[in-house]
């Protein structure tokens, strides 16, 4: 670790830049910065800031919870998955869109209906205010923050590729700089038309790419899954030929899948980033359309790793797709379609961390400034108009500069798959059961809240701690992914939370309004008018 | 630990007695029927279709080996998650334009509008 950082980029004899790539990213970085100014002169009043006024529309949402969510880790990780371990790579790509049907059926449209920024606001609308807005502020926080500096390393490794000559700190600092002027000054509407751009550049890179892999297999599926089924791949010297739709290549624990399986399917419904998404559009209606949209986008997107995914596996050379299998959709397209395609998907790959980044951003400084400042520290009054919106931007700044330094000191080489496991795991066992039992349990109470979110942030983190994660060879507990027992403990630990503390007229006197509102739409926050 | 609970939001003029009957009317609670009724067989049968292929892949390698037409069963199943997905989503879609003319009907009876903004 060098003192100075920055320092240590600045390499005499870098290869040299492809120029092509270079001005991808800038006009990339151009686009989203005039959006960024335009938002900026938009956006005054904390609902303009924190939720885009309310008047995102349905596709537009649609768009930008599908750019919230797609990760670099979904583009080139899956990619690069499917590319070296076949099927079992294309399992992951199921979880995350089936995982949508429990946004849309269960959380969307009661969560639009009945808060106003975060999360928390369910929580708290019948329960006590201050202890579930610091518990779920917390929450918040520490899954922004893992997912953050999980992406934060990636972009630092992705860019590093991308563009020789940048180095892995100065990598991470841009990133960091870019999604930090995008939400202090660009608010929600930026943050949503930079996840937008995002969706657009990625769905057309990867729809290209499919075509380009179709078009060397003479647009025939025959001659395509002939191919996948049988891949000469060299081991050891030795040469056989491997089916890659068979299961097993990688995994070899199925209880340890059927945790990753209750992880992603529970625990998208908890991510706090995207459930912030539908508090930008009208109403509930409008969210719900807002998920089909996202559902279509984010389904063609996986069905498209068919495509590039194993077509990596068929068309490149096993040893470089083995030496990086990140790298393995930027080196098809360039094997495809040569340089300018190796640009445009590497300036791709760098849209799709920027928007994530920025989504994470804007949900831990929304939630510190609405639910930690405003209501747990001041009740729920602004001293002086504008405030909370101050300290969100304050806050945006500092979660920025804190993940450019965590990613900075931790480096390129330390293994950051596991930090976004726990946060979907953090998601499924503390969030999403008190959300659920807050709205459809008269009897929860203010306790079991506190219990629920305790225990399910505490058990994930400590079981991927004593886990194969944390300690390899001697893990205390088996499993690489914790959802299986963290969420039935967050699940329990509110239950009893509930039952042991006394009752609380209070909140179950509210439970009928809250069930008419949640359900009906009554009250509801509003968008601003035009 | 339930002294200290907090002003309610609630809507001047709409006190807890008459949110609790508008609960019990029975527009109110044919929504919520149907509702559940749409709900939770659409959960369980998601649920059990996505577990299912979890399950098929990691305990039966016979059967999601098991070649049909160009892929195996293994990958069959796990396309079909995708449209099992956009056709639960659709179905809903339908099955939630009938609770929103159901809620408009409640909303229209029993509120005036515009009561309790927050």
């Amino acid at each position: 670790m060098t003192f100075f950082p920055l320092l240590a980029d600045i390499v005499p004899d870098a290869p040299k830049q492809s120029p092509a790539a270079l001005m991808m990213f800038l006009l990339f970085v151009a686009a989203t910065l005039m959006i960024t100014w335009w938002s900026a002169r938009k956006t005054s009043g904390a609902s303009a800031y924190f939720a885009a006024g309310r008047r995102i529309t349905g596709w537009q949402n649609g768009l930008a919870v599908a750019g919230d969510y797609m990760s670099a880790a979904s583009f080139l990780g899956i990619a690069g998955m499917i590319a070296t371990s076949g099927y079992d790579g294309f399992m992951y790509s199921v979880g995350f869109l089936v995982a949508y049907l429990t946004v849309l059926l269960v959380v969307a449209e009661p969560l639009r209906n009945l808060g106003k920024y975060t999360m928390a606001d369910v929580l708290a609308y019948r329960l006590r205010e201050r202890p579930v807005r610091a518990m779920a502020s917390l929450s918040t926080l520490l899954v922004s923050i893992f997912y953050m500096i999980a992406q934060m390393v990636g972009a630092g490794v992705l860019v590093k590729e991308l563009l020789p000559g940048v180095g892995f700190n100065t990598a991470v600092i841009g990133v960091g700089a870019l999604m930090i002027v995008y939400v202090v000054f660009g608010g929600m509407l930026a943050t949503t038309w930079v996840q937008i751009i995002k969706a657009i550049l990625l769905m057309s890179g990867s729809l290209f790419l499919s075509v380009l892999v179709m078009k060397e297999f003479g647009f025939s599926f025959a001659t395509f899954f002939e191919a996948i089924t049988n891949i000469k791949t060299t081991k050891d010297g030795v040469e056989s030929t491997v089916n890659f739709l068979t299961p097993g290549m990688k995994f070899k624990d199925p209880l340890d899948q059927i945790s990753l399986g209750l992880a992603l399917v529970l625990g998208t419904a908890g991510l706090p980033h995207i459930l912030i998404r539908f508090y930008t559009v009208p109403d509930a209606k409008t969210a719900r359309v807002s998920v089909i949209w996202a559902m279509i986008i984010i389904g063609l997107f996986y069905i498209m790793t068919t495509f590039f995914g194993f077509g990596a596996a068929a068309l490149l050379d096993p040893a470089a797709v083995a030496a990086n299998p990140n790298m393995s959709a930027p080196l098809l397209a360039k094997a495809l379609a040569g340089d300018l395609f190796f640009a445009f998907i590497s300036a791709v790959a760098f849209a799709t961390i920027l928007a994530v980044v920025a989504g994470l951003t804007i949900s831990a400084s929304t939630s510190f400034a609405h639910d930690f400042f405003t209501n747990v520290i001041h009740h729920g009054k602004e001293h002086r108009p504008g405030e909370e919106v101050k300290v969100a931007r304050i806050t945006a700044f500092v979660v920025g500069a804190a993940s450019i330094a965590i990613a900075i000191l931790l480096g390129p080489n330390i293994n950051v798959a596991f930090l976004v496991g726990l946060a979907f795991a953090v998601a499924a066992s503390a969030n999403l059961p008190v959300i659920l039992m807050s709205v459809f349990w008269k009897r929860f109470t203010t306790a079991g809240a506190v219990w629920g979110l305790g225990v399910g942030l505490g058990s994930s983190i400590l079981l991927i701690l004593i886990g194969p994660t944390g300690m390899g060879e001697n893990a205390i507990f088996p499993l690489q992914n914790p959802g299986i027992a963290s969420i039935p403990l967050g699940l329990l630990a509110a239950w009893i939370g509930s039952l042991v503390s006394p009752h609380e007229p209070g909140a179950e006197a509210k439970f009928s309004e809250m069930k008419v509102r949640a359900h009906t739409g009554h009250g509801a926050e509003e968008a601003e008018p035009h | 630990m339930s002294e200290k609970d907090p002003a309610p939001k609630a809507a001047p003029g709409i006190n807890a007695e008459v949110w609790e009957k508008i609960t019990h009317r029975p527009e109110f609670e044919a929504l919520l029927a149907a509702k559940r009724r749409f709900i939770v067989p659409a959960c369980v049968f998601f649920l059990v279709y996505y577990f299912a292929l979890i399950v098929i892949v990691g305990w039966f390698p016979d059967l999601a080996k098991k070649q049909i037409g160009l892929a195996n069963f293994a990958y069959w199943f796990a396309f079909s998650q995708f449209f099992m997905a956009w056709i639960v989503a659709w179905v809903y879609t339908r099955a939630a334009a009938r609770f929103d003319r159901l809620a408009a009907d409640i909303l229209g009876e029993h509120t005036t509008p515009d009561t309790d903004k927050k």
